[in-house]
């Protein structure tokens, strides 16, 4: 009895604290992901109510990404330029030279009336942005 | 004799604080990430200045007029007619362009409405024609 009892008390020391060593490297590890992920949202352009779709994409990344804004009153807006029609295809090159596998994303409200639209697309064919996505709200 | 007993003590670094400093870290980058929601309509447009000629064949005409109406290749159709119609028309001639055009006052919605319906009939190939 006397000698299982030792054995015992034996194993308790021995499992007694918990190792706390790789806990830094996990949470190093962690922090290394979220600030790899991490982007700072500089501009936040304006709310605009977008249109319900059903058929639309996830987009991936973020550092790819132009947005613009467009609200009903004709107030444009290229990621953090406010900006009149004539000038996004400029904005746009700029950028587009910068980083060639920029995707455009147009986030309308859905009472923009068409001719906005049409300026904008018209504007990124003339700056060789090619890659539109139409963003929308997902429709249940 | 002094100096030993100096060595023996400095001999650890302690790492328990390492631990709270990095979870400190980690909620900060969790708190600021934000994952991209966006989600769209996707298409690629033609360079500005190309015209390529599609025989009339394989081109599907949407207009899109003020108030919303649709009208493909020259009939009326409502969303769900307009689906089925392209259905039809890609299952007979799979090269089928369909070219969208808007009227300068019709509301951005109509235009991602007839967008998405195209798509969901399979089609792919979607073209923006200026408005007038």
């Amino acid at each position: 009895m006397a000698h299982i009892q030792s054995r015992f008390s034996r194993r308790n020391r021995i499992s007694e604290g918990i190792s706390t060593g790789p806990l830094a490297d996990i949470s190093f590890l962690l922090i290394i992901f979220f600030m790899v992920t991490t982007v700072f949202v500089v501009y936040r352009g304006f709310p605009v109510d977008l249109p319900p779709a059903q058929k639309i994409d996830a987009l991936l990344g973020k550092r790819n990404f132009v947005n613009i804004w467009i609200d009903p009153q004709g107030r444009i807006m290229v990621d953090e330029f406010d900006t009149q029609l004539p000038q996004v295809g400029n904005i746009v090159k700029t950028k587009l030279t910068m980083n060639p596998r920029i995707v455009v994303l147009v986030k309308s409200d859905r009472n923009t009336p068409y001719r906005l639209i049409s300026g904008v697309i018209e504007e990124l064919k003339k700056a060789d942005a090619l890659r539109v996505s139409f963003i929308a709200r997902e429709e249940k | 004799m002094i100096h030993k007993r100096r060595t023996l003590l400095s001999a650890s670094i302690p790492t328990s604080s390492m631990a709270d400093i990095a979870f400190l870290l980690i909620i900060f980058f969790l708190v600021t990430t934000t994952f991209s929601m966006d989600k769209g309509l996707g298409l690629t447009l033609p360079p500005s200045g190309t015209k390529t000629t599609v025989p009339s064949v394989n081109i599907a005409r949407v207009w899109i007029d003020t108030t919303g109406k649709i009208t493909l290749d020259d009939r009326e159709a409502t969303l769900d007619e307009l689906g089925s119609r392209i259905k039809t028309l890609t299952g007979k001639n799979p090269n089928i362009i369909v070219s969208i055009k808007t009227a300068s006052d019709a509301r951005y919605q109509s235009f991602v409405d007839v967008i998405d319906e195209i798509k969901k009939a399979g089609n792919d190939k979607i073209s923006i024609a200026e408005p007038d």
